[in-house]
């Protein structure tokens, strides 16, 4: 695969998406606002902003975790509830979220348990997708056997275990030392590459996002909006070496830039929010 | 970078933590017995001295009797004669087992039941920590007229109703106590209620009910033990620490101490062996960690 997927009928449809919290009986939150927004089918599209800029909230709406205040999400042509029951999504959360009494081959298993498949189609594709995290060797563990970007791995394995349509990622890294991360972002274009699936990834992190998108949406906070859709036409498939090319570094800036016009770069949002100061500079993303 | 290179090279895999491997039985034995003969040293070393010590002092075995007396009194009681040590034993361990068997079964129904409905949870939780701040041992003598006197129910039911409470909050806490990223994962499978009961709830909910099971032994040891000081059957340790004391027997009432002593720990040991074959997981992973 050397460029892009051509443009196909949109996997995701996202039309007027508005989302509001209520705190308490006071004044109303609006966590996104009039978002529009189309994925197609095999695209790698990451959502990247400051803290509270809904992001999450947005991935979270397509997923079917919450439901939007205002708007619709269509997803495979149908609604994004109807898509969840059908199991078209796999999510990978910041935490790894895998069950200790499991061992690292079951907790893959686990979402073919409910599925109802029968035991050796989930060994076998179990394994599959282990070999395919590079953890083949670790079926027998127990997550707290591993390390961080180990567990990441296999949560990963687990999310394309009943091959989902849609991987639903957010801020998987986050909580990785920056070498790690750039490893992992290397599996994770591998394994795109292998399966197909379609993406939506959230980040705080520039590189992250110009690395590994077809098309990186960036939002800016209060209320969470769209400010711009940055195509990344960097030449697939990628490496190590993309991330020294001029046009990578490019791109880096020319999201940087959309990030700072939208009023709420990275570093901006440190400064609001003192709770996200610990994650960008963790980073070492910015600058 | 110094900080981040050492995670990276943990995270590849030839270098994970692998389960433990090459500990032997016998260098597992070693460890233990290395492990345990400093308390061993101090248990036999303050035995010697509170034996020494009493003989020198000549302190009245009526007070504490030394330690040679109460082995004594345990070779001449231990299963015949007025104080049959081990029959009594054997029959407060019984009422203990029942009353355990029974407050268990009730705890972890309501623990469920508060699990599933909100509404349970807001009726039964404040009602259950209003009992239990009732000094339950107060209702021993009732118990003992509501079910008789010789009937080994009065005793069990007074470690059920004291094992119920610790078995209920702990069980309910591991019940409800998820952690929120398992509920959205498994929600984004579309799963039951019931499947996530089974597959993510009553797992995470063994570790605390095995934590309660260790505090009910002994609960339940002391209830049926109390329950028993309020009269009935005789051959019960309890009985037998009334009756010895008030013959002046005191080296026998030591001796009942001590089998009771011997009865608790052995039961929580039980305990202890059943959590490790039936969640070995948690307990390599309090050793790792």
């Amino acid at each position: 695969m050397n460029t892009d997927p051509a443009p196909a009928p949109p996997v995701v449809r996202i039309a007027g998406v508005d989302k509001t919290f209520a705190r308490g009986d006071r004044a109303v939150t609006t966590a996104l606002e009039a978002i529009d927004l189309e994925i197609s089918g095999g695209e790698f599209v990451s959502l990247i902003g400051p803290s509270g800029c809904g992001k999450s909230t947005l991935l979270r709406i397509v997923g079917d975790l919450i439901s939007p205040s205002a708007g619709t999400v269509t997803v495979n042509g149908k609604t994004a509830e109807q898509a969840r029951r059908d199991r078209d999504y796999g999510m990978v959360f910041q935490a790894p979220v895998l069950f200790d009494w499991r061992t690292v081959e079951d907790n893959v298993k686990l979402p073919l348990e409910i599925l109802g498949q029968d035991a050796a189609t989930r060994s076998a594709r179990a394994r599959e997708m282990l070999e395919l995290v590079e953890l083949g060797d670790f079926l027998k563990h127990h997550p707290y056997q591993l390390s961080g970007g180990m567990q990441q791995r296999v949560a990963i394995a687990r999310a394309l275990a009943f091959q989902p349509s849609i991987l639903l990622m957010d801020e998987p890294f986050g909580a990785l030392d920056e070498m790690t991360r750039e490893r992992m972002n290397s599996e994770v274009l591998r394994i795109w590459q292998q399966t197909g699936t379609t993406i939506l990834f959230v980040t705080h992190s520039i590189p992250e996002a110009v690395f590994l998108s077809s098309r990186v949406v960036v939002m800016s906070p209060r209320p969470g909006r769209i400010t711009k859709v940055i195509p990344i036409d960097l030449p697939r498939p990628r490496n190590e070496d993309t991330r020294e090319t001029r046009r990578y570094f490019e791109l880096v800036t020319v999201v940087r830039e959309a990030l700072r016009r939208g009023g709420g770069s990275l570093d901006d949002a440190a400064t609001v929010d003192p709770a996200s100061t610990d994650r960008t500079m963790a980073e070492g993303a910015v600058g | 970078m110094t900080a981040s290179t050492g995670s990276a090279i943990r995270s590849s895999p030839g270098l994970g933590r692998g389960p433990r491997v090459g500990a032997g039985t016998r260098t597992r034995v070693a460890r233990s017995a290395r492990y345990y003969l400093p308390a061993v040293v101090v248990f036999v070393g303050a035995v010697v001295g509170w034996e020494v010590l009493f003989t020198v002092l000549n302190v009245q075995s009526f007070l504490v009797p030394k330690p040679s007396a109460i082995v004594a009194a345990l070779q001449a009681n231990w299963s015949g004669g007025r104080f049959p040590l081990l029959p009594s034993a054997i029959a407060t361990l019984q009422e203990a087992l029942i009353g355990l068997a029974i407050g268990t079964v009730a705890g972890v129904a309501v623990a469920f039941a508060s699990a599933r409905w909100l509404t349970a949870r807001g009726i039964l939780l404040p009602l259950a920590v209003a009992a239990n701040a009732v000094p339950i041992i107060a209702f021993a003598p009732l118990l003992n007229n509501w079910f008789g006197l010789l009937n080994p129910l009065s005793k069990a039911l007074m470690a059920a109703v004291l094992v119920f409470f610790p078995v209920m909050a702990n069980v309910t806490r591991g019940l409800v106590q998820v952690e929120p990223g398992a509920l959205e994962l498994m929600r984004s499978y579309a799963a039951s209620e019931w499947t996530i009961l089974r597959k993510v709830r009553v797992p995470n909910a063994l570790p605390y009910f095995f934590t309660a099971m260790k505090i009910a032994t002994t609960l339940s040891l002391i209830g049926a033990i109390v329950g028993e000081y309020f009269g009935g059957a005789n051959s019960v340790l309890g009985r037998l620490i009334v009756n010895s004391a008030s013959a002046l027997k005191f080296d026998v009432t030591w001796a009942a101490i001590l089998f009771g002593a011997a009865t608790g720990i052995l039961f929580y040991l039980a305990i202890v062996l059943i959590e490790r074959l039936v969640i070995p997981w948690a307990a390599t992973m309090r050793a790792d960690s």
